[in-house]
């Protein structure tokens, strides 16, 4: 188990804006009135995509039989993140002290099944709470059979999804990065004109495949992705890591220990932007050439951002006409807020009150900057309250994570899901085509006046008795 | 009859099995005004949560009490009887459940006293029923979890007979109705029509099919059930004629109802086939007195027709189950019926069924194991939850989708299965995966000395199955 102490210095997160207030990390859950996840969720989330890597969730069924192959992160190649691995704790393993020896074989089954490249161990409560020693387990198994096997020591009571993310960072950071160095260019890709930078992008998850709405262009810059901590990532990139010229924090701070760490260690810059609508894919493609103080570079991102707005700004002028002025309330956490916002304001629409419960002040102020200081910043993400919002501020629609899906559909609101669970990917100059359609989709639909309309026979008066 | 194979592997791989804790929540979603509170780490409950959401497209009702690393260490009392009172504080349901994960268990809980000393210190709730059931999910599965979870319902809110003054068909054409985790919001809507024809008032217990049927209401946000067994109808079922039971993971809770009540007890194991629902038909019949309906006959010939058409494509089939207990052996049966070959049967965990289910072995297990076993038997089929439908594709075989959870298609929870009408679907939809799908064709035979056009001969493509 981490001791309260390791808890701390995880909460402790110098380059987090919370850092600086009273309460570091997040509040105490409030029994019979919580929501959200666990470490082990979090943790689990942000190291699932790596894709080629056998992922054991060390504990009785719950944490892995309830969660597996539950996200819609895609991969390129290889598959094995999908095949849900847990030692499934028995009561008998939990009585007699034999969770530790489960494990050790487990860890053998998957190896002598899969072959993985590397096989990562989710500690869960049960095993935290009896002691099992998961780092000697995993160091012991490591040593017999030559592949690598890393503890992620993540037991839900811990904290919050967001210590889980930290917990997932700092196991790659001690255990993976700075473990192989990236593999030579290849003559057939480099190009006599131009240098080559190497770059990382860390909490980019590839959702739904929509990293690759953005990784044509920076190929075609000469950006070479070591890796993308997680999506569609493989153990081999994620050790060469270390190597990178600049990181980019991509969606939230959840792993920003890891920038920072890599930045203490090896002193690569790094610097945090959004894919999300035209302004932040062009803000981040020059940010890196800024980064990375390459004249040629941001000549050339300067045409590329010139050419792809163009092109997407004509492909979007049908559908401009069509959501310009429409409401939107936003809940959604941290960098998303401010990312969206932007996206939104791109395409005429009005947001009218935005989510602001995993922001930092630095994530609000821009908010106020993109919205106006009398902006309404919404903390309580409760379904009676989100609905009084969106009733009061006369929202069309409704842009939230999927589990408020269902409290904005009983009560008749159109919603456009923009979490992790969701089918359509957003990213780019692309993928804000496929959001337009989405937001279309719903806020046009038929169906919102047949389901809001009583019954024909409600509205009749009854003549006769 | 069946040999039962226990698990001797160390590592589960793609499982199959649910949690306790899930069973118990599904059992307590049954209720009217009701909120299933899961005591162990948030994430617990989160999990359990997107589980549900993703399986019924609604809303879910689910708490926690939210335990940390302080109270998982130093002990929880507070943090259960703080959740029971905020929840009766803000939602004032009529029925919270507290349901034990492996967190709690392991640390050595005791939530019935905790509930005891509630009650005690909070007597202005003594409105809001409150039951404690132990759940650890290292024990059993959704499958037990939910009839451990019916039968403390049934023992805190059915008074006994003596005491109540209540005694056996003192409501002459009330029914109870007893029903295991396996039938849908469609199976008990189809069964209440059933036990309308014979003149019969069912009360069913739980009722799903009043709560989690995917309904608009005109209230557009609810923090409990909105439907489902009324609490104050527990009270009345000692005066039923007769009880139902559905199941045989339910035989317990049967029993505990007998005893409490004296109203005698009709089993049925399930309601998939012809026999079954002769078995069913001819206890209403005893019942109620009345003779079986002429919509029933009709229903009944309807699917003997459907058994002749459809043999052609069952007969024979090699089949591969995976299924918790009731489920598995009501497929078996239907499936027996027809004449096809159940090659592969692999369950969760171990009950007293397994061992009269008639075949020849039965797996503990996982869906690793049914793609094992399902190859080295050469499966023509597979039934199975979402999480197979990738087992099928690598078995080359259809997929019929069915149990927990079914979450990549729509209206999966609503499928109406039982009964002569639904088992007469099963057929049609069991024989059209057989047809769509490919099948062994007699390879192509070409003459050396055929006067087939040259063009034929040369890149002449291989039957595409």
């Amino acid at each position: 188990m981490k001791s309260t102490k390791d808890i701390a210095a995880l909460l402790d997160e110098p380059a987090c804006e919370h850092n600086k207030k009273e309460k570091s990390g997040c509040a105490k859950p409030k029994p019979g009135a919580s929501a959200g996840g666990c470490a082990f969720d979090g943790a689990q989330i942000a190291l699932l995509p790596i894709a080629d890597v056998a992922h054991i969730v060390h504990g009785p069924i719950a944490c892995a039989g309830s969660s597996w192959d539950n996200r819609g992160t895609r991969s390129s190649g290889a598959t094995l993140y999908r095949i849900g691995m847990t030692t499934d704790l028995t009561e008998q393993d939990i009585i007699m002290g034999r969770a530790e020896k489960r494990l050790f074989h487990a860890i053998k089954q998957a190896i002598d099944s899969y072959h993985p490249p590397a096989v990562f161990v989710y500690n869960t409560c049960v095993p935290a709470l009896i002691g099992d020693d998961i780092n000697a387990v995993c160091k012991s198994a490591q040593e017999r059979w030559g592949v690598p096997v890393v503890p992620i020591d993540s037991a839900g009571f811990y904290g919050t999804k967001n210590l889980g993310n930290r917990i997932a960072g700092d196991a790659m950071v001690n255990h993976v990065i700075g473990t192989r160095d990236p593999d030579p260019l290849p003559l057939t890709v480099q190009r006599a004109e131009i240098i080559i930078h190497d770059v990382n992008l860390i909490g980019e998850y590839n959702i739904a495949g929509e990293f690759w709405h953005v990784l044509p262009l920076l190929d075609e810059l000469g950006l070479r992705v070591l890796c993308t901590l997680s999506g569609d990532a493989r153990f081999r990139e994620v050790q060469t890591m270390h190597k990178a010229e600049v990181n980019m924090m991509v969606c939230s701070k959840a792993m920003v220990n890891v920038a920072r760490k890599l930045q203490q260690q090896y002193g690569t810059p790094w610097f945090e932007g959004s894919y999300y609508g035209i302004t932040d894919t062009s803000q981040a493609l020059r940010d890196f050439a800024k980064a990375l103080n390459d004249a040629d570079l941001t000549e050339r991102t300067e045409a590329l951002i010139l050419r792809e707005e163009t092109r997407i700004r004509k492909e979007l002028e049908p559908w401009k006409a069509r959501l310009k002025g429409k409401r939107v309330l936003l809940f959604t956490g941290g960098v998303k807020s401010w990312s969206v916002i932007s996206a939104l304001q791109d395409l005429g629409m009005v947001v009218v009150a935005t989510g602001t419960k995993k922001s930092t002040e630095e994530d609000k102020a821009r908010i106020r900057e993109l919205m106006g200081e009398d902006t309404v910043m919404i903390d309580d993400g409760s379904p009676r309250a989100l609905l009084k919002i969106v009733h009061d501020y006369k929202a069309d629609i409704l842009i939230a994570g999927g589990r408020n899906m269902y409290t904005a559909l009983k009560a008749k609101v159109p919603f456009l899901d923009i979490n992790q669970e969701r089918e359509f990917g957003y990213e780019g100059y692309q993928g804000i085509l496929e959001l337009v359609r989405q937001l279309a989709l719903t806020i046009e639909s038929p169906v919102w006046e047949a389901v809001r309309a009583p019954a024909p026979w409600k509205n009749k008066k009854v003549t006769n008795g | 009859m069946a040999d039962i194979l226990k698990r001797n592997k160390a590592l589960s791989v793609n499982p199959l099995k649910a949690s306790q804790p899930i069973g118990g929540s599904l059992a307590t979603l049954g209720f009217n005004r009701a909120m299933p509170m899961l005591h162990g780490s948030q994430g617990c409950t989160a999990f359990a949560k997107v589980f549900f959401v993703r399986h019924f497209r609604e809303p879910i009702p689910l708490q926690s009490t939210a335990m940390d690393q302080g109270s998982s260490v130093m002990g929880a009392d507070e943090n259960v009887r703080e959740g029971i009172k905020t929840i009766a504080e803000k939602s004032r349901p009529a029925l919270i459940t507290i349901l034990t994960t492996g967190l709690a268990e392991t640390q050595g809980a005791d939530v019935h006293r905790n509930v005891r000393e509630f009650r005690e210190a909070n007597p202005e709730f003594a409105d809001v029923a409150v039951v404690a059931v132990n759940t650890p999910d290292f024990t059993g599965s959704v499958e037990t979890g939910f009839a451990a979870t019916l039968t403390e319902i049934i023992r805190a809110l059915v008074p006994d007979a003596k005491e109540a003054g209540t005694y056996p068909g003192k409501r002459k054409r009330q029914v109870n109705v007893l029903v295991n985790y396996m039938l849908t919001p469609g199976d008990i809507e189809a069964l209440r029509d059933v036990f309308e024809q014979f003149q019969l008032r069912p009360v069913f217990v739980p009722d799903i099919s009043d709560s989690l049927d995917g309904c608009l209401t005109d209230e557009d946000f609810s923090p409990v059930t909105i439907g489902g067994t009324l609490i104050s109808e527990m009270a009345t079922l000692g005066d039923a004629l007769a009880t139902v039971v559905i199941g045989p993971s339910l035989a317990k809770a049967a029993e505990l109802l007998e005893e409490k009540t004296g109203v005698p007890t009709y089993a049925i194991d399930h309601l998939y086939g012809l026999k079954a629902n002769d078995a069913l038909i001819s206890a209403l019949v005893e019942i109620s007195g009345h003779q079986v309906p002429e919509r029933i006959e009709r229903q009944r010939a309807q699917l003997q027709d459907a058994m002749l058409d459809t043999h052609f494509m069952l007969g024979q089939l090699r089949i591969a189950i995976a299924a918790d207990a009731d489920l598995l052996n009501a497929f078996v049966d239907q499936v027996q019926e027809m004449g096809s070959e159940v090659v592969a049967a692999v369950t969760s965990c171990n009950v007293p069924l397994l061992a009269r289910i008639p075949v020849a072995s039965i797996k503990i297990g996982d869906l690793e194991d049914m793609e094992l076993i399902g190859k080295a038997n050469k499966a023509q089929l597979v039934i199975g939850n979402s999480h197979a439908v990738d087992t099928a594709e690598r078995l080359g075989t259809p997929i019929l989708r069915a149990g927990f959870p079914l979450y990549d298609i729509i209206g999966g929870y609503q499928k109406t299965w039982i009964g002569y009408r639904g088992s007469r679907q099963t057929l049609f939809d069991l024989a059209n995966l057989v047809i769509n799908y490919s099948h062994e064709e007699i390879p192509v035979y070409r003459s050396v000395y055929g006067q087939k056009p040259a063009s034929e001969i040369t890149d002449y493509p291989q039957t595409c199955h």
